[in-house]
Parts: structure tokens; C-alpha cells; sequence
């Protein structure tokens, strides 16, 4: 009798541990794939299809779901932990499948003006310092920002070019420079933008740069002078400013095949009315002409009399007909120079000049 | 490309009668098939017909050169006359010289030093051989 009590003790202890063990070992023909990270396990064993045939299909895929996850949190257990809080915490590593993107991937931004310049020109970027040797402070000091090297607002002294204006303030043309180029920076940066986001940005000469060119501020103007409710007809212009040409609106040619008699007939007719023409007389040009002329002519008759009177002593003195001679070259001469005085004023003295006639 | 405008056939013209004379007619008008002038990027192009519709197949910045070059307009719209013109102005010339003295030397010489030197070109011979001899 107690034996079999003893032996039914022993075969129901037996039976307990196995169970206990059972409830954490997992016997699988196939070990299964993990991937702690995403808390995956993928399971490739065969399923018989007479465990799902049965009735006990829910009975069949829970034990199988049962098992499954005690494997992977055995898995898990083999992971470092940490207590953290009075919970004891598993770190996991990086997941090892790849997930597709939730979003599509992102377009290349378009380059900007200075980059698709570079990319044409192969200018490489090169890389800069920091910090720069300052030879008068001894020491490193920043290439930018907060006690940089070259700092031009801590000069205390700057000297007045030649060519400016002595009463203009150095100091405040210093300030205002820096001013514009931080504007035109920020104008070139939002042009970027609104290219690459192919906004709109404001025309030409309307947001002022730094230096404007005359053509700038002339298309700056009309520009202005059109804005109005009727287009610009009414206002008021500057005494001596010309009417705008037709700015904005863009030039008209002819097609590049178009009818090839009719140009030759244009082209014919051209020529026509070219050879017809008589010559232009350019009135201010001739009347220029005239002028120089007319001062020569005084010039000469000038230096003629001078020459003449100081030859008319000469020849008094030596009796020579120098101071005819004299009289010519100093005709022939641009009259600026007194060739022909210097002969005469010469008075008797051989005086041979070589000048330039 | 595109065909020269009004003015800019003028100017042209203008340029050219300074050495053709009245030929730029010859020019215009061919017999041996319909040339014309066309611009490209200030330079002016002389060329038939058939080499322009080619030419229209290539895109404008890859475009070099079509047919001749005459010459060029500059900024200020003035005409200049390049050598590459001179096989077309050969036949039509009105004399052949070539200078004595410099551009500034000629401004600033007397009205009877020498400034050109009417030496024949190889071609003259050829040109005139009726009224040689």
C-alpha cells in the first residue's frame, strides 16, 4: 500500500516537473529566426494539416501561438537587463529587418546660382580653418564672429582715400556698405528659395542691391510710373525726361524661315533707297569742321603778323629775307607752334628748327 | 539665330557698299540659289538655304558657326566687318590696296605722303587679264 502511495507520489512529482518545464521548453524540429530588435520570431516548421483539419483547430493554432512567444521571450531573457525603477528591463538591439519608408523619399533640392556656377566652372569647396594665427595678439583667434582676426568695426583709425570727398564720414560709409551686403545676401538667398520652390520673386531693380546700374534704376522706374490704376498715362514726368521705350513687352522678329523672295525684296529694296540717298550733311559735324577751321585760319594769321613785325627788325638789322621765310613756316605749322616767330624773332640769327610740321 | 532686323541690314549694308559698292545687289540676289543673311548671338552669317534649315535642328547654345561670318555687331550696334568675309567680297571690290602707314599715322599725315600701296593681289592678274593687255 505505500508503495504504491510512494511510487504514485513519485510518478505525480515527475509528472509536475515535467510540466513546469514543459511550460518554458519549446521542442521545434526547426529553430526559429529572431529579430529581438522588432520583437519578431518567424517560425518555418512544417504544419500538418491534419491538426487543422480536426476540431480542435483554436486548440491547435493557440499552443502553437502559446509556443512561439515563450521562445522569443526566452530570447529576450538572454538579453542584458537593467533594473530601471523597480522593473527589471531588457535592452534590445538594433532590429535587423528592413522596414519599406513610410513616405515617399525626398526630391534633390535644385542647385543654387553660386552652386550650378561652381559645378560648371569645377570649383571644389575647400575647407577652412577656425581658428587663424593672429601675428599681433599672439595667439588663435577666430576666422569669424566674436574676436575675429580682421575685425574692420574695431579700427579706430581709417584713412581718407584721394578720391573721396574729404567731408564724407568713412566710418558711417563703413556701416551702410556692410548694411547692403547683408541685404543683397538675404535677396540672393530668398531668390533661391522662391526659384527652387519656383515662387514668385519681385523684378528687377525693385528690391534695391548695393550698386544699382543705371539700366536697373531706369526699369525701377518705369516700373513704378506704370503701377497706377491707368497704367502709368497720367503721370506727371521730370522736365527733360523722354517718354520710356516699350520696356517689358518682348521684341518681335521675323521668323527665321520665313518667306525667302519677300526678304530678298526688302533687302533689294533697301539698297535701292541706300544708293539713292544723297551723302547726309551731319550739320553739327560740319559746323564743328568749320569752326576749327576758321580758328586755324586766326591762329595763323597771328602768328604771321608777329612773325612778320619781328622778321620786318630782323631784316632791318642783318638785311636777310628771313622773316619771309620765317612767315612760311609758321603758316604751314598747326599754329601752336611758333615755328615761323621763332625764325623771324630770331632776327638775323641763323636758327634752323627741325620741328615737328 | 534669327533674320537681321531693319536697322541692322542697314548698318550693314551701309558697311559693305564702303567696299562692294553697289554689288551687295549680287549678293542678295544669286542665281546659283537663295542665300541669306542670318544673325547669331551679335555675329552676322551668310548662308543658302539649305545649310540654314540644317542649322535649325541644333539647339542655340550648342550652335558654333553657319556658313560664313561676315562680322559682328558690337554693343553699341556698330557694324564690324571680319576677313572671313573677304571670299565674298573679293569678286565685287572696288580696289585692292594695302596700307603704308598706320591707322594714326594716317590721321595726323599731309595730303601728299603715300597711304596705300596698290600692290596686286595674286588674283588681279586673273581679274583684269582683258584690260592688262
Amino acid at each position: 500500500m505505500a508503495e504504491c502511495n510512494v511510487d504514485e507520489l513519485l510518478a505525480k512529482a515527475q509528472q509536475d516537473e515535467a510540466e513546469k518545464l514543459r511550460s518554458i521548453t519549446v521542442h521545434k524540429e526547426l529553430d526559429l529566426e529572431f529579430d529581438v530588435g522588432n520583437l519578431l520570431a518567424i517560425d518555418n516548421n512544417r504544419i500538418e494539416t491534419r491538426d487543422f483539419k480536426g476540431q480542435n483547430k483554436e486548440e491547435f493554432l493557440r499552443s502553437l501561438a502559446r509556443d512561439n512567444t515563450q521562445l522569443l521571450i526566452n530570447e529576450i531573457w538572454k538579453l542584458p537587463t537593467e533594473r530601471v525603477e523597480e522593473v527589471i528591463v531588457a535592452k534590445l538591439p538594433e532590429p535587423t529587418t528592413l522596414l519599406p519608408r513610410e513616405k515617399r523619399p525626398p526630391k534633390a533640392k535644385p542647385a543654387t546660382k553660386w552652386e550650378q556656377f561652381a559645378k560648371l566652372k569645377g570649383i571644389q569647396k575647400k575647407k577652412k580653418t577656425n581658428l587663424v594665427w593672429d601675428e599681433n595678439a599672439k595667439e588663435w583667434r577666430r576666422r569669424w564672429g566674436y574676436k575675429r582676426v580682421k575685425d574692420d568695426t574695431k579700427e579706430w583709425l581709417i584713412e581718407v582715400p584721394e578720391n573721396a570727398d574729404p567731408n564724407e564720414d568713412q566710418f558711417a560709409k563703413r556701416v551702410t556698405a556692410k548694411k547692403e551686403r547683408v541685404a543683397k545676401n538675404e535677396l540672393n538667398r530668398l531668390r533661391n528659395i522662391a526659384r527652387s520652390q519656383k515662387g514668385k520673386v519681385p523684378g528687377v531693380g525693385l528690391t534695391p542691391t548695393a550698386q544699382q546700374s543705371k539700366d536697373d534704376l531706369g526699369r525701377a522706374v518705369t516700373v513704378a510710373k506704370t503701377s497706377t490704376a491707368s497704367m502709368g498715362r497720367f503721370q506727371d514726368r521730370l522736365p527733360k525726361e523722354k517718354p520710356a521705350k516699350n520696356m517689358g513687352k518682348k521684341r518681335k522678329f521675323e521668323p527665321l524661315i520665313g518667306d525667302f523672295s519677300n526678304e530678298r525684296q526688302k533687302q533689294l529694296e533697301l539698297l535701292k533707297v541706300l544708293g539713292n540717298k544723297t551723302p547726309k550733311l551731319d550739320i553739327t559735324k560740319a559746323v564743328n569742321k568749320q569752326m576749327r577751321e576758321e580758328d586755324r585760319e586766326e591762329a595763323a594769321a597771328k602768328y604771321r603778323k608777329g612773325a612778320g613785325k619781328k622778321g620786318r627788325k630782323g631784316n632791318n638789322m642783318s638785311g636777310k629775307g628771313k622773316g619771309k621765310g620765317g612767315k612760311g613756316k609758321g603758316v604751314k605749322g598747326k599754329g601752336g607752334k611758333p615755328g615761323g616767330g621763332g625764325g623771324g624773332g630770331g632776327g638775323g640769327k641763323k636758327r634752323s628748327k627741325a620741328g615737328k610740321h | 539665330m534669327r533674320p537681321l532686323t531693319e536697322e541692322e541690314t542697314k548698318t550693314m549694308f551701309e558697311k559693305l557698299s564702303k567696299y562692294i559698292g553697289e554689288n551687295i545687289k549680287l549678293l542678295v540676289d544669286r542665281p546659283d540659289g537663295t542665300y541669306c543673311f542670318r544673325l547669331h548671338k551679335d555675329r552676322v552669317y551668310y548662308m543658302s538655304e539649305k545649310i540654314l534649315k540644317l542649322a535649325t535642328n541644333i539647339s542655340r547654345d550648342k550652335l558654333v558657326s553657319v556658313g560664313t561670318c561676315f562680322g559682328k555687331f558690337t554693343k553699341t550696334s556698330k557694324f564690324r566687318l571680319h576677313i572671313t568675309a573677304l571670299d565674298f567680297l573679293a569678286p565685287y571690290a572696288k580696289g585692292f590696296g594695302v596700307a603704308a602707314k598706320s591707322t594714326q599715322e594716317c590721321r595726323r599725315v599731309d595730303p601728299m605722303s603715300i597711304v596705300v600701296f596698290h600692290q596686286a593681289d595674286v588674283g588681279e592678274f586673273i581679274r583684269n587679264e582683258d584690260t592688262l593687255t
